[in-house]
C-alpha cells in the first residue's frame, strides 16, 4: 500500500489564512446568477457520481480549484457528511503552507483524509526516481492508480477544467477510465443533457469533473463570493526565485541554483499549486481576491502557460499524460 | 440587391435582451466544411485567445512547415485530430465579450462521430452551421441540422463559408439559402441565418467584409450577441407555471434526525407548503421546507440544486419524481420515442438494454422499430431495424414505470439514453413522445 490515512485532531483550529473578502457585494445580477448555475449544476453532478458509483473518492490538492470542489461537496451532501473520502497525491515536493492548509482544512470539516505518497512509490520501487530537483509531476499518476487499486475506488472526483488546457477540453465531465487506467480520446461515451452514466466493470473507473465548465475567473469571483480559504501562497508575497526556462521557480531544498543562475528576492504569488519544482510563480502585488480578479481579468497569459513547465516539452503534453491515467 | 440574411426569420435580430448574458451554441456541419476554422478565427478575432496560446499555434505551425497559423488547432487539441486535420471529439471553449459570455462547442463532422456532435449539441441554445459554399448542403450537414432540431434547438446561424472559393459570388449563396431556408421551415427551426464567410481569411466573421459588398446582414458575431440566449433553459421548462419537477438523486439524512430529497429543480418553481405528488408511486404530500446549505429558502427556482423536507413521512428514494400535483407527469411503462442510435450492431425489436430517465436506472426492452427518419427527403419510411448513427421511431417497455413528459415539453423529463448491458456503453438517445419537429411539415410516408 502507498497510502496513509491520515488521523487528523478533531479540534478545528484555526484555517492558515482567513481571507476576509473584500467586497461581498455582487458584481451584479447577471454575474450571480452565471455563478449560482455554476454552483447548481457542480452540486448535481457531484450528487449524480455519489449514487452512481460504489467507491467515489475526491481529489484534493490544496489548490484553489480542489478548494472550491471541496466547499461544493460540502454544500451538495449538507447536513450528512461527505459520503466519500478525500486522497491527496502527495508528491513530496509541497509547499509547507499548502500542506498546513490541507490538514487544517480536512479536519476542521471532520473528514476522512487519505494521503497517497508519491515518495513511498519510489521507496517500494514502483517508479523510479527523476532525480534531484526534477518534476516529481508525472509520477502522480503510477500513485494515484495504485490508490485507485489498492482502495477499488470506482470514481475519482477531481477539479480539473476545460479552459486549462486544449486535451482537457475535449474531456467529458464523467470520464471512462479502462482497467488500465487509460483514457482514450477517440472513444469517449456521449453525454447527452444531463444523463451521466458512471457504471463501470470491476477494475475500471471514472473521473468526475464538476468543474468542468468553470473558468479560471469563475474559480476566482466564486472564492470571493463564497469567502473560501486558501493558502497563503496563492496572495502575494515576498519570496527567493530563481529565473529557469522563463519560469520562476521558489528557491526551496529541491530547487537551487545551477550554475549561472541567480537568486533573485521579489514580490509574486502563484496562479496553480503542483508540485514545487515545476509550478512557477507569477510576479505580482495582489494581496486580496479582489486584486487578484482584476488581475486575472486583464491578462495575457493563460494559468497553465503561466506556471507549468510540465506541459512545455511538447503541444500534446498534457493528452499524452491524460492517457497514461493522469489526472 | 437583396440582403438576404434572414431566410424565416423577419426582420432585425431582437436586441438589447435582457437574461441574455450566456449563449451556449453547438458549431456544426460536416467534415472540412470548416467548423474549427470559424471557432479559432472567432476567438482570435475577439482576442479570446492568451498569448501564450498563440506562441504555442504558431509553433505548431512551424513544426509542420505552414506559412500561418492553423486556426483549427485552437480546438482541434488532440495529437490525432492534428495529424489528420479532422476533429474527433467536442471540444468545449469559454468566452466573453464586453455583451456577452459564450459556451462553444465545436463538434465533430463525421458520421463516425455523430454521437458526439449530439453530445454537443444536447445543451445547445443556438446551432452554428457550417458550410462550405463551393460545395452546398452535404447529407451530413442535414443529418446534423435535423438532429439539431430534433433535440430541440430552435435557432441556426449558417456561415457559408468558403465564399472565397466561388469569388464571392452571389447565385451559390443564393442556392444555399433558398434550400436552407426551406430546410428550416420543414423542421420547424423558428430563427434561421445565412451569412457569407470565409473563415480563413475571416470575412464576415467579427467585422464585416467589403468581398460581398451584395450583403448588408450582420457578420456572424452580430448575430452571436444577439440572439436570444438561454433558450435552452427557457423551452425546458422554466414557463410552464405550475408544472414544477426534482427527480430525486440522493436522501439526505440529517444527524439530528430528519431527511430531505436533494435534487435539481426541473420545472416549477417549487414553493414551501405546496401540494406534491411523489411518482411513480402516486404519493400525495406536501413541502415542509426547502433546504440549502446557504439556509432555508421560499421558493426554488428552476436550476437550482436544493434538498425538499415533505410533510408525511412516505417512501421516497433515488429515482423518484417530486411532482406538482395540479400538472404531474405521466407515469407508464410504455414510451413512444424518437432515438438517434449510436452502436456499430443495428437495433432490432427485442433487444434489451438498460435505460437511464432522469435519476432511475432500469432495464428496458425496445418492442417495436416502426420508422427511419430520412435525412434528405425528411420522410419518415417504415423499417424494422436502425443502424448506427440513423434516427427512428421506437417504443420501449421499462421494468420499473417511469414518470415521463413529452420532451417538446420538458427535456429532462423527456430524455433518456439507453446503456448496453455488456459494454456500459452509452448506444442511444432518446426523446419522448414527438419531438420539436413540426410534423405537419413532414411527409409521413
Amino acid at each position: 500500500m502507498t497510502t496513509t490515512e491520515i488521523q487528523l485532531p478533531q479540534s478545528s483550529p484555526q484555517i492558515a489564512s482567513q481571507i476576509a473578502p473584500q467586497n461581498t457585494i455582487r458584481d451584479g445580477r447577471v454575474e450571480a446568477d452565471h455563478l449560482d448555475l455554476l454552483e447548481s449544476h457542480s452540486i448535481f453532478i457531484l450528487r449524480e457520481v455519489a449514487a452512481e458509483t460504489e467507491r467515489p473518492v475526491l481529489l484534493f490538492s490544496g489548490g484553489k480549484d480542489s478548494a472550491v470542489l471541496l466547499h461544493l461537496a460540502v454544500k451538495a451532501f449538507w447536513p450528512a457528511k461527505l459520503p466519500f473520502p478525500v486522497l491527496h497525491i502527495d508528491t513530496g515536493h509541497n509547499f509547507q503552507d499548502v500542506i498546513a492548509f490541507r490538514d487544517d482544512l480536512i479536519s476542521s470539516l471532520g473528514e476522512r483524509l487519505i494521503v497517497a505518497s508519491v515518495q513511498r512509490s519510489i521507496d517500494d520501487g514502483r517508479v523510479a526516481d527523476p532525480g534531484e530537483g526534477s518534476s516529481r509531476n508525472r509520477l502522480q499518476t503510477t500513485t494515484l492508480l495504485d490508490a485507485v487499486r489498492d482502495h477499488r475506488f470506482d470514481a475519482a472526483i477531481g477539479g480539473a477544467r476545460r479552459d486549462e488546457d486544449k486535451a482537457r477540453a475535449k474531456e467529458r465531465v464523467l470520464s471512462f477510465r479502462n482497467a488500465f487506467g487509460q483514457w482514450d480520446p477517440k472513444a469517449q461515451r456521449p453525454e447527452l443533457w444531463q444523463l451521466y452514466h458512471g457504471h463501470v466493470n470491476p477494475g475500471e473507473h471514472l473521473r468526475a469533473f464538476p468543474l468542468s465548465d468553470w473558468t479560471e475567473l469563475d474559480i476566482w469571483r466564486y472564492i470571493r463570493r463564497e469567502a473560501i480559504s486558501l493558502p497563503e501562497i496563492y496572495f502575494s508575497h515576498e519570496r527567493d526565485v530563481i529565473e529557469r526556462d522563463g519560469m520562476l521557480l521558489a528557491l526551496s531544498e529541491w530547487v537551487t541554483p545551477r550554475r549561472g543562475e541567480r537568486v533573485e528576492r521579489m514580490n509574486v504569488r502563484f496562479r496553480t499549486v503542483g508540485d514545487a519544482t515545476c509550478t512557477g510563480a507569477v510576479r505580482s502585488n495582489a494581496v486580496t481576491v479582489e486584486e487578484i480578479i482584476e488581475e486575472i481579468a486583464t491578462s495575457r497569459i493563460s494559468e497553465r502557460g503561466a506556471t507549468r513547465a510540465d506541459d512545455r516539452f511538447s503541444e500534446t503534453s498534457m493528452e499524452d499524460r491524460k492517457r497514461e491515467g493522469y489526472f | 440587391m437583396p440582403a438576404a440574411a434572414p431566410t424565416t426569420h423577419p426582420g432585425p435580430p431582437p436586441a438589447g435582451l435582457a437574461h441574455s448574458d450566456l449563449l451556449r451554441f453547438a458549431a456544426v456541419g460536416s467534415v472540412d466544411d470548416g467548423k474549427s476554422t470559424l471557432i479559432g478565427r472567432l476567438l482570435f478575432d475577439t482576442r479570446q485567445l492568451f498569448d501564450d496560446q498563440v506562441d504555442a499555434l504558431a509553433a505548431a505551425a512551424e513544426r509542420r512547415g505552414l506559412g500561418e497559423i492553423d486556426l483549427s488547432f485552437v480546438t482541434d487539441g488532440l495529437r490525432a485530430e492534428r495529424s489528420q486535420g479532422i476533429t474527433i471529439d467536442v471540444a468545449y471553449r469559454y468566452a466573453a465579450t464586453p455583451r456577452r459570455k459564450f459556451v462553444i462547442a465545436d463538434c465533430p463532422g463525421h458520421l463516425q462521430y455523430t454521437r458526439n456532435m449530439a453530445t454537443g449539441a444536447s445543451t445547445a441554445d443556438l446551432a452554428l452551421v457550417v458550410v462550405d459554399a463551393s460545395r452546398g448542403l452535404s447529407e451530413q450537414t442535414r443529418r446534423h441540422i435535423c438532429i439539431a432540431a430534433l433535440l430541440g434547438v430552435t435557432q441556426i446561424v449558417v456561415a457559408a463559408n468558403k465564399m472565397d472559393l466561388v469569388g464571392w459570388e452571389y447565385e451559390p449563396f443564393e442556392r444555399l439559402s433558398e434550400e436552407l431556408s426551406d430546410l428550416a421551415q420543414r423542421l420547424g427551426i423558428q430563427s434561421s441565418w445565412v451569412v457569407p464567410v470565409s473563415a480563413l481569411h475571416g470575412d464576415n466573421v467579427v467585422g464585416s467584409s467589403k468581398n460581398a459588398p451584395w450583403y448588408v446582414g450582420p457578420t456572424i458575431l452580430e448575430l452571436l450577441e444577439s440572439l436570444p440566449a438561454g433558450e435552452w433553459a427557457r423551452v425546458h421548462g422554466s414557463h410552464r407555471g405550475s408544472a414544477a419537477r426534482l427527480p430525486v438523486q440522493w436522501v439526505l439524512r440529517d444527524p439530528r434526525g430528519g431527511r430531505s430529497y436533494a435534487g435539481m429543480v426541473n420545472g416549477g418553481p417549487f414553493r414551501k407548503g405546496d401540494r406534491v405528488v411523489v411518482l411513480p408511486a402516486g404519493l400525495e404530500t406536501a413541502i415542509q421546507s426547502i433546504d440549502t446549505f446557504d439556509g432555508p429558502i421560499d421558493v426554488a427556482p428552476v436550476g437550482k440544486s436544493v434538498s425538499l423536507e415533505l410533510t408525511d413521512h412516505i417512501d421516497v428514494s433515488r429515482g423518484d419524481l417530486i411532482s406538482s400535483l395540479d400538472d404531474p407527469a405521466d407515469v407508464t411503462n410504455l414510451i413512444d420515442a424518437t432515438l438517434c442510435w449510436f452502436r456499430d450492431v443495428p437495433l432490432r425489436p427485442g433487444e434489451r438494454l438498460r435505460i437511464k430517465h432522469t435519476t432511475r436506472l432500469t432495464p428496458a426492452v425496445v418492442e417495436t422499430v416502426s420508422h427511419r427518419f430520412d435525412v434528405n427527403t425528411l420522410e419518415l419510411r417504415p423499417v424494422d431495424h436502425l443502424s448506427n448513427n440513423e434516427i427512428g421511431t421506437v417504443s420501449v417497455r421499462t421494468a420499473d414505470p417511469l414518470a415521463v413528459d413529452s420532451y417538446r415539453h420538458d427535456r429532462i423529463t423527456g430524455s433518456f439514453i439507453l446503456i448496453d448491458d455488456a459494454t456500459n456503453s452509452t448506444v442511444a438517445a432518446g426523446m419522448i413522445g414527438t419531438p420539436g419537429i413540426d410534423r405537419s411539415q413532414l411527409n409521413p410516408n
